[in-house]
This record gives C-alpha cells, structure tokens and sequence, in this order.
C-alpha cells in the first residue's frame, strides 16, 4: 500500500506539470465555455441571462449553421480521403526514388513549412480571375473567366484543392516513418517467392501501414474542423457563407456579433464533434487494426 | 463575468487576440520607467520630458489605430502623436498600431471586456452602437461645449457626423474618413469612341458605357463585393431615394422597392448585360484590376486614390457615382472615440489629443498624405490644400460628392446586420436568390436580430 502510493505519488508528480497546464487552458475552460452557452450572452444583455437549451435551439433553427456544418462535412469528405492517398503515394515514391531522394522529400515537404497566412496569399492569387496562375493554365483550354472564389458552387473544391496541397507533404513524413519500420525480410521473402510488386503493396506495405492510416486520418479529419485562418483571408466564408466553417463561424458569433453565449454553444457543439471523431478511433478502428 | 467569457472563448477557440490587452500594460509601466529614468534623451518621450511640467505628474494615454489603406501610415502617425506630446509636454501618448478595423475592434472590446480599455483609439464609425451597448465610450458634448459647441462641430461635415450622433448626443469625432467614387480609365474611355471627359453621370449612361467598354477579356465595370457588400448596395439605395436604416440604429429598411430596384441594376450588370464579371468581385483585385487595365471603371472607396494616382500608367478619371433620383454614396471610414472606465484626467487629456489630430491644418496635410477627405471645411481653405487641389484635382471629387453622401449602415447588433445583408446581396450577385427574395430574406433575419433592441 504504501509502497504503490509512493510509486504512484512519484509518477503523479511527474505529470503535474503537463496535467496543471491541462486543468488550466483545457478543461476549465470547456467547463466555462459549457456554462456560459446555457446563457444569453450577447449585445443586448450587459448581464448574461441565463436560458437553458435556448442557444442550442437556435442554434439548430439557424440555416447558416446548418450550411455551415455540411460544408465541414464535405469539405473533410473532400480533403481527408484524397489528401491520404496522396501522401501514400509521395511517400511510397520518396522512399523508392534512387536519385535526388532528398530533393523529393523536401519538395513534396515545403508546402508545410510555409506559414498559413502566406499560404492563403499565394493561393488568392493563384484563384484570381483573369490574370492568376489557375486561370492562365485553363485559358489554353479556351477557359479563362472563372471566378474560382466568388461562386458558390466552386469555392469549397478551391478550398478543398488547397487544403490537399497544403497537407500531403505532412501526411508524407507519417507514411515515410512507417515504410521505414517495415521489416525489409518481408520483402525479401515475397521477392523470393516471385510475388508481384502491386501483390507486395496490397498484402505486405498498406497493411502494415494501417497503423499510420489511422492516425494520419484522426489528424486529418480534426484539421478539417479546425480550419480559419485560410478563410479569413481568402474569402470570409463567401459567397453567402458557401465556404464557412464551423470555427471560422465561431469566431464571427464571438467576434463580430459578440454573441458569446451562441459562441460557446457553437464551441461546445466543436468540441463534441472532435470528441466522437477521437471516440470512433479509440473505440472503433483502433482494435481492427494489426500491430506488428 | 465579462471578463471571463472572453477568456474562455478566447482560449477555447486557441486564439490569442487578447495577447493585445495583456501587453498593453507592460507597455505602460515600461513608459513609467523610461520617463521617470531619462530626462531629454533623444526620443520623443524623452523630448516631452525636457520641458518640465507643471506638476511634474504626466498623464499617459494608450492610442490604438487601424490602418485600412496603403502606404507608410505608421510613421505618419507616429510623427502626429511626437509633435502632440512637444505642443503638451505633460501628455504622453502611446500609439499601437492594431491592425485592420476588424482587429481594432476585436482588441478594443476585448480589453473593454477585461477592464483594460485603451484610452482613446479610432474604430469605424459604424461601432457607435455596439459601444454603446457595451458601455465603453463616453459622449464628448461637454469637452465639444468647451470649444465653442455648435461652431466647433460645424466645420465637420455634416455627413461624417451622421455616423457619431445619436439621441442629441456626439459620441466621436470623425478622423479617416472616406466616400465611394468612380475611377475610370480615360485611355479606354477614347478606344471605345467615349469622351473622355465626360463620364456617366446616370444609371442607364453607367449601363450604356459598361456595355461599350467591355469585351476581349476586358469588363466595363467592376463593383467589389468581399467584405464591402453592404456598402455598395447602399450607393444604390441613396441614389434610388433613401438609406438603409433609421438613426437611431434600432430598424433597417431593407425590403423597399427602390433598394430591390437598386440591387436588380446591379445584378443585371453581370447576368444580363455582361458588362461585369459574375459572381462575388474581392475587395482588394478591383483596384489591381482596374490598374492592369482589365476593368475600364471601378467603384472604390476614395481612400485608394494616393494609390491608383501613383501606380495608374493610363491617364484616368474620378467622379461621383452615376445617379438614379439623386446623386449618393455612403460615408466610410474611422472617428476618433474616448472610452469610459479611465481617469477622468485622461479623458481630457484624450481630448486634447483628439482635437489637435483633426486641427485644420493637420487634418489638410493627412488627407494630402493618404487620399481621405478631410473632416474640416475650413481644411479645404489652406494654402496647402489648395496648392494640392490644383495640381491634382480629383482630390476634391468625394469632397464635392459629400453633398449628397449620407451615413454608413449602422445599426446595434451591427456585425449580425452588416453580415444578413451582406450575404443576401452575394446570394443576389450569384444568382441563388432573386434580388426580391435576398432582400426579403434579409429584412426578416435584420428584424429578428434587431428584436431585442427594440422592446
């Protein structure tokens, strides 16, 4: 008893730092954000009132939320799947390639490394009508007069492009690790037996790379909701909110109505969705999946 | 409790827009040190320092200012608030830079939230109601009554007031401030066979000339819509009869007639005629657009005319926006507030600060440096101003305009408002929605949101 109390005081106070800094600027301030969405906090109350569900109510009566939320939804269907499949393939090709393997990895790297706002800059030029890259390349195909980002229907594939571009190269580094982690006998055998290359790739690599699927996904699925910084500069969630978002709508309810008891709502309905898409991994996937 | 809720959100979302309030102090104590340490070193609190003053105590406001057009602003203005603290030794004044309207705002309530307000900032003029609402600003009649009242005030411009008064009470004072004018490109104006010098003064001339100029990849007419939708459809709804709201912030008037009139002319523009690109038209590709040649006309706030005058390489024009029953634009642009929870030694002091920023002569010179429209009539009367009007006189286009320019759209619950609108005019310009029904739509959603200011 007392020796497992001091084993465990021993491991506690070792966690102490990262679970203060957890209690400080994670759960408390869920707990606060939870509270103060069962109020009506906003412009026209100078004392938050409380009302129960009534944020949540609108909420869902609210036809910009409901856009808001299938656009996220298609806009992680758009990214997440191909955004992987993509990262597989640099990697498998990064890991394969004899020459200028280095140049190859940092290559399909950089767009990582270059820091959002800039991003978002260079891709408004590159989606600008008329005289942008996007539309120079299409107007040797006599099309030249896309708005990429001023109409609706083509906006969230702009977005969605980017955003592909923008996180393969990340994604890549996972699947790169992982290749490295798979035993080279396997390959030796199947080489041995005679076994085709696209016979290896199905039945040794992308099995055992399932591992790094999954969590390549879980981070790719909660960076789909986490999107802002691109919209804010890019289109402000326009045309009539065609590419909004969950957390850029967040921050116009909390910034610019200053509507903070429906903003705490929208953040606790955020932190639901990040909740179950975490749940479906750890509860999920997670026991399907072979670890060598 | 306010305070709280701030933080909370703030944290939540993982953002550190109020990392501004939180340095804001440090700088304080920082100015503390460095006045009570050095006296007369070369800087301009240090300047401030040489000359003793009466009481040897300084009061020390914080300044936050957003910079919303191009060009060099920050050093402009720090060398505005170097010769304030020469001209008042015991003031001194801190200017931080806050980014766009947008963020000034978002720093500015978040640090009235927190109790750390700034002492006197510039924010749009449309924030009047939602300050209001907050608690965070004080009416500015008994300084004004000092300086002579009713005199004083009206050397402003009437139509920058509209902006600042409401209930028989001035609330700022009107500081960058701007009008929407018509650029056009008179190179292009003569390959079309128009005169150049004569350019459209109506809706159906506007409709004409778009018409005739556009053509080989090249647009008649642009009208940017990201951001700044709802104030281009208020050029339609002033010069189709009235404006969108009433003074007191409390009704819109959206759903008339005239406005879907105005807003059908618009669309038709693109849609029908083809004298526009469809769709939504950024804020910022108009003028770069319009300087490579790509658009003949563009609608634009006069704040971009340093801008389009430096960089322009045709010969190009600046007129009133074509008129409908009457010419009209709305006003744009930011006023000077002083807020409430600070000493009331700093209050005055901030007016003192906000009055020698809009002096006549001052207000003359900033309006040759950036392109706004001076706030003053008699700014028009200096020598300076008119030795610059002479050699280049489209600087007194939205001057001349303000005749007829009426105030921006704001309302309380403004940034609920100014979106509703806003996105029903891109539902309208993308063919979603009919201007009829996006109008509709947007009077119902306004009213909702205007309900709880209205019991």
């Amino acid at each position: 008893m007392n020796a497992s109390l001091r084993r465990n005081g021993f491991a506690w106070l070792l966690l102490l730092p990262s679970l203060l800094f957890l209690l400080l600027f994670t759960f408390y301030p869920i707990a606060l954000t939870l509270r103060l969405s069962l109020f009506q906090a906003d412009l026209s109350t100078p004392e938050p009132v409380f009302t129960g569900l009534a944020n949540y109510r609108t909420m869902f009566q609210d036809e910009v939320f409901r856009k808001v939320m299938t656009n996220n939804v298609l806009f992680a269907l758009g990214t997440v799947p191909l955004g992987i499949a993509l990262a597989l393939l640099m990697a498998v090709f990064a890991n394969k390639a004899l020459r200028g393997r280095g140049f190859m990895r940092s290559a399909f790297f950089y767009p990582t490394l270059i820091p959002m706002i800039a991003v978002a800059n260079i891709w408004l030029f590159i989606y600008t009508p008329e005289y942008g890259f996007m539309s120079r390349l299409l107007s040797w195909f006599g099309v030249n007069d896309i708005n990429w980002l001023g109409t609706p229907g083509l906006v969230m594939w702009a977005m969605i492009l980017m955003i592909i571009w923008k996180e393969a190269g990340f994604f890549m580094i996972f699947y790169l690790a992982g290749l490295q982690n798979i035993s080279k006998e396997l390959y030796e055998a199947a080489h041995v037996d005679g076994v085709g290359r696209f016979t290896v790739f199905r039945k040794i690599t992308f099995p055992l790379l399932m591992p790094t699927t999954l969590f390549v996904s879980i981070v790719a699925l909660t960076n789909a909701y986490k999107l802002v910084d691109h919209l804010m500069i890019m289109t402000r969630g326009g045309p009539n909110n065609s590419s909004n978002l969950l957390l850029y709508y967040i921050y116009e309810t909390a910034f610019s109505y200053w509507d903070q008891g429906m903003a705490s709502a929208l953040t606790a309905v955020m932190i639901a969705v990040l909740l179950l898409i975490a749940a479906v991994q750890f509860f999920g996937l997670d026991r399907r999946i072979h670890y060598n | 409790m306010r305070k709280g809720n701030v933080m909370v959100m703030a944290a939540a979302l993982g953002m550190s827009v109020l990392a501004g309030c939180g340095s804001n102090t440090n700088t304080n104590t920082n100015t503390n040190n460095n006045n009570a340490a050095g006296n007369g070193s070369g800087t301009g609190a240090g300047e401030a320092a040489a000359a003793p003053a009466a009481n040897g105590t300084k009061t020390e406001l914080t300044y936050y200012y957003p910079i919303a057009v191009g060009g060099p602003l920050t050093a402009t203005i720090e060398a505005m608030t170097a010769d304030f603290m020469k001209e008042n030794p015991d003031i001194v004044v801190k200017p931080v830079y806050t980014g766009s309207y947008a963020d000034t705002a978002v720093k500015t309530q978040a640090g009235v939230q927190s109790k750390q307000p700034p002492d006197v900032a510039v924010l749009q003029s449309t924030e009047l109601f939602s300050l209001l609402d907050m608690d965070a600003i004080i009416p500015l009649d008994e300084f004004i009554a000092q300086e002579g009242g009713d005199t004083y005030l009206s050397d402003f411009y009437p139509a920058f007031m509209e902006n600042s008064q409401t209930e028989g009470k001035t609330y700022s004072i009107p500081f960058q401030r701007s009008t929407i004018v018509l650029y056009y490109n008179k190179d292009m104006f003569k390959a079309a066979g128009l005169d150049p010098e004569k350019p459209p003064a109506t809706w159906a001339e506007m409709q004409e000339y778009a018409v005739k100029l556009a053509g080989n990849g090249k647009w008649g007419l642009e009208i940017p819509v990201t951001g700044y939708a709802y104030w281009m459809l208020q050029t339609f709804a002033l010069q189709n009869g009235n404006n969108l709201m009433t003074p007191d912030g409390k009704k819109v008037m959206f759903n008339t007639p005239e406005n879907v009139e105005g807003l059908q002319y618009w669309v038709d523009l693109a849609a029908k005629h083809k004298a526009m690109p469809g769709g939504v038209t950024d804020w910022s590709t108009v003028p770069s657009d319009f300087l490579e040649g790509k658009t003949a006309m563009m609608y634009h706030t006069t704040g971009n005319l340093t801008n389009v005058k430096k960089n322009a390489s045709f010969d190009f024009g600046v007129s009133f926006l074509p008129a409908q029953k009457q010419y009209g634009s709305p006003t744009g642009g930011g006023n000077f507030y002083i807020f409430k929870d600070i000493d009331k030694k700093k209050q005055e002091a901030a007016w003192k600060f906000v009055k020698f920023m809009t002096e006549t002569e001052r207000a003359a010179q900033w309006s040759i440096d950036t392109g706004y429209v001076a706030v003053k009539k008699s700014a028009y009367e200096t020598e300076r101003m008119k030795a610059y009007a002479a050699e280049f006189p489209a600087a007194l286009i939205a001057r001349d305009q303000l005749e007829y320019a009426s105030a921006e759209l704001s309302t309380h619950n403004n940034g609920r408002i100014v979106k509703i609108l806003s996105d029903s005019v891109q539902a309208a310009l993308t063919n979603e929605l009919t201007p009829a029904e996006a109008l509709q739509k947007a009077q119902k959603d306004a009213d909702q949101a205007l309900a709880s200011f209205n019991k």
